[in-house]
């Protein structure tokens, strides 16, 4: 028995406050999403009943949060289909896990004139580690545009592979456009050349059914914020024979196996990758979201977000003078837009007025409004406890400030 | 001229009226248009103030140790706060505007909308305008 979608608003105690004397709308998910109950009530839990450094002591306390901690590891490899526990790191987030491999990577496999592809719709997370990286190993940094519906060229992309292109990071959702870009496609052409593919999956894990085996991605990675989950926590996944091959990120305590002044060798994954120690009531509140989100059948979570996608698209687009950026085929939880002769800032206070919450802005992608020759965006970004009533709000708002504005 | 504080107190009166947040943006939003426009030459880059997210200028000068102002920006929820400022200090003694606490920001709760922004607008616009007074100052005004 599947749980049913529209009773998870009651589940996430944040919505149920006023913000500026008006019940609060909340569409800044792609930012981060809020939290269930049961996922608030697992941090506390942890710091009350469990709270001890895990994998070291062997008392009682130390045994039972090291059981919860790798519990926690084991959900999230469930829940991206991993073929192997330790192929899952626990990271602080998405940039941490791009910088994670960005430096291993290039330090290991990235020689002067080698070449690494982005596209034009990363993140800045996904975007300077491979540029920066690239400059210190004096490698080519290449960029894949996206086209005037806001997607990128596969025919293009074929042409930009070579036997110089040591690896591939995209993300499989564009934070500021929405687009679902064809990873499983972009990887088939990439490991026709033996490249490998990092998949940026923070706008796409909490939204579109996936798995790392079928779409034969080498490395995978999200933040725990984004899905309802803990913030300070994110996910590194990497196919075994990557992460056997990549050197450690960081160093020092429990990523080693032996130590002496001349030398160390390091602990076998997953921990070679775990230096210090980790945010263990996190990653246990990320197991706990997986749950929670586990209740619902995918594809219905899938298609309800989807429907209201298009519900909320298609009242903005009855406004006079709004744009909405980006056209693609797919497009995943993004509502981008402007209203002509008004500013996102101004938009996004007054919306602020309302109670309503959006994010106004460059998104962390200045590429792409560059690319648009736009100074930044308003963004609606949707959760599965979002409803066709929040969208008529922020519709309804829209009007109501262009009616302010423009006299 | 009333003084700083008196406007200060006039402004307070005037946003209490106002029943919710929307109608005190509405307000102050009137004010931004109300406001005298300013000279599209005067629109250049040495007028622009460093630390907005929306573009804002000030062409201050200094008329026998009297500040005398234009300002715009590019935002009309920033030019209302611009014009609350140009309110208060347009007009005003040097020394008053240095010396001035601008309280009333605090008090409305509009500076916690402004704040919120990465860059702190209202902040660097008032710490623009009381550099501004203290160079009339020392011109002797």
């Amino acid at each position: 028995m599947t749980k049913d979608i529209h009773s998870a608003r009651a589940d996430f105690p944040i919505l149920k406050q006023s913000v500026n004397d008006h019940p609060l709308v909340y569409l800044d998910n792609a930012a981060t999403t809020q939290k269930p109950q049961v996922a608030i009530d697992a941090l506390v839990d942890y710091y009350t009943r469990l709270n001890a450094n895990i994998h070291r002591g062997n008392h009682s306390l130390a045994v039972q949060a090291t059981e919860a901690y790798e519990g926690a590891r084991r959900k999230v490899a469930g829940y991206i289909n991993a073929e192997r526990n330790h192929e899952v790191i626990f990271t602080r987030g998405t940039t941490e896990s791009v910088n994670l491999l960005a430096y291993t990577y290039g330090e290991k496999f990235v020689q002067a004139g080698d070449e690494v592809i982005v596209t034009q719709l990363e993140h800045h997370s996904n975007y300077v580690p491979w540029q920066q990286m690239c400059l210190r190993r004096r490698a080519t940094f290449r960029i894949l545009p996206f086209n005037e519906h806001g997607e990128l060229d596969l025919a293009l992309f074929e042409r930009m592979l070579n036997e110089k292109t040591r690896l591939v990071a995209v993300n499989h959702v564009s934070n500021s456009l929405g687009t679902v870009n064809p990873v499983e496609e972009i990887i088939r052409l990439a490991h026709a050349h033996e490249v490998p593919v990092l998949v940026d999956a923070a706008q796409s894990v909490q939204h579109i059914a996936h798995d790392v085996q079928s779409m034969d991605a080498d490395f995978y990675v999200f933040s725990g914020h984004k899905m309802y989950g803990p913030m300070g926590i994110g996910i590194f996944y990497g196919k075994e024979k990557w992460l056997e091959a990549l050197p450690p990120f960081l160093s020092g305590g429990e990523m080693i196996d032996n130590v002496t002044p001349e030398k160390v060798t390091f602990n076998v994954l997953p921990y070679k990758f775990e230096a210090g120690t980790p945010n263990v009531a996190q990653a246990i509140g990320l197991g706990v979201a997986i749950d929670y989100l586990k209740q619902f059948d995918p594809l219905e979570l899938q298609n309800y977000e989807e429907d209201l996608l298009t519900y909320g698209l298609n009242l903005l687009a009855e406004i006079p003078d709004l744009v909405i950026y980006g056209s693609p085929s797919h497009r995943s939880g993004i509502l981008p837009f402007n209203v002509n002769g008004i500013q996102h800032y101004d938009m996004g206070v007054l919306l602020d007025t309302m109670g309503i919450a959006v994010r106004t802005g460059q998104h962390c992608t200045q590429p792409i409004m560059d690319a648009l020759h736009i100074s930044g965006t308003v963004r609606a970004s949707l959760a599965l406890y979002n409803s066709r009533e929040d969208l008529e709000k922020l519709a309804d708002g829209v009007r109501r400030i262009i009616k302010m504005l423009k006299r | 001229m009333p003084g700083i504080q008196e406007l200060q107190k006039d402004l307070s009166d005037d946003f209490s009226l106002l029943a919710n947040w929307e109608e005190k943006y509405e307000y102050l939003i009137e004010m931004g248009m109300d406001m005298p426009a300013m000279k599209p030459e005067s629109k250049v880059d040495e007028n622009l103030v460093k630390g907005c997210q929306s573009s804002v200028w000030f062409d201050v000068k200094c008329q026998d140790g009297i500040m005398v102002f234009e300002a715009d920006s590019d935002s009309l929820v920033v030019k209302g706060m611009v014009a609350m400022l140009y309110k208060l200090l347009n007009n005003q003694p040097a020394k008053e505007v240095l010396e001035a606490e601008l309280s009333v920001f605090e008090e409305l709760g509009l500076w916690r909308h402004i704040s919120s922004q990465r860059s702190n607008g209202l902040t660097a616009m008032v710490a623009h305008l009381k550099a501004e007074a203290l160079d009339c100052l020392a011109k002797g005004g």
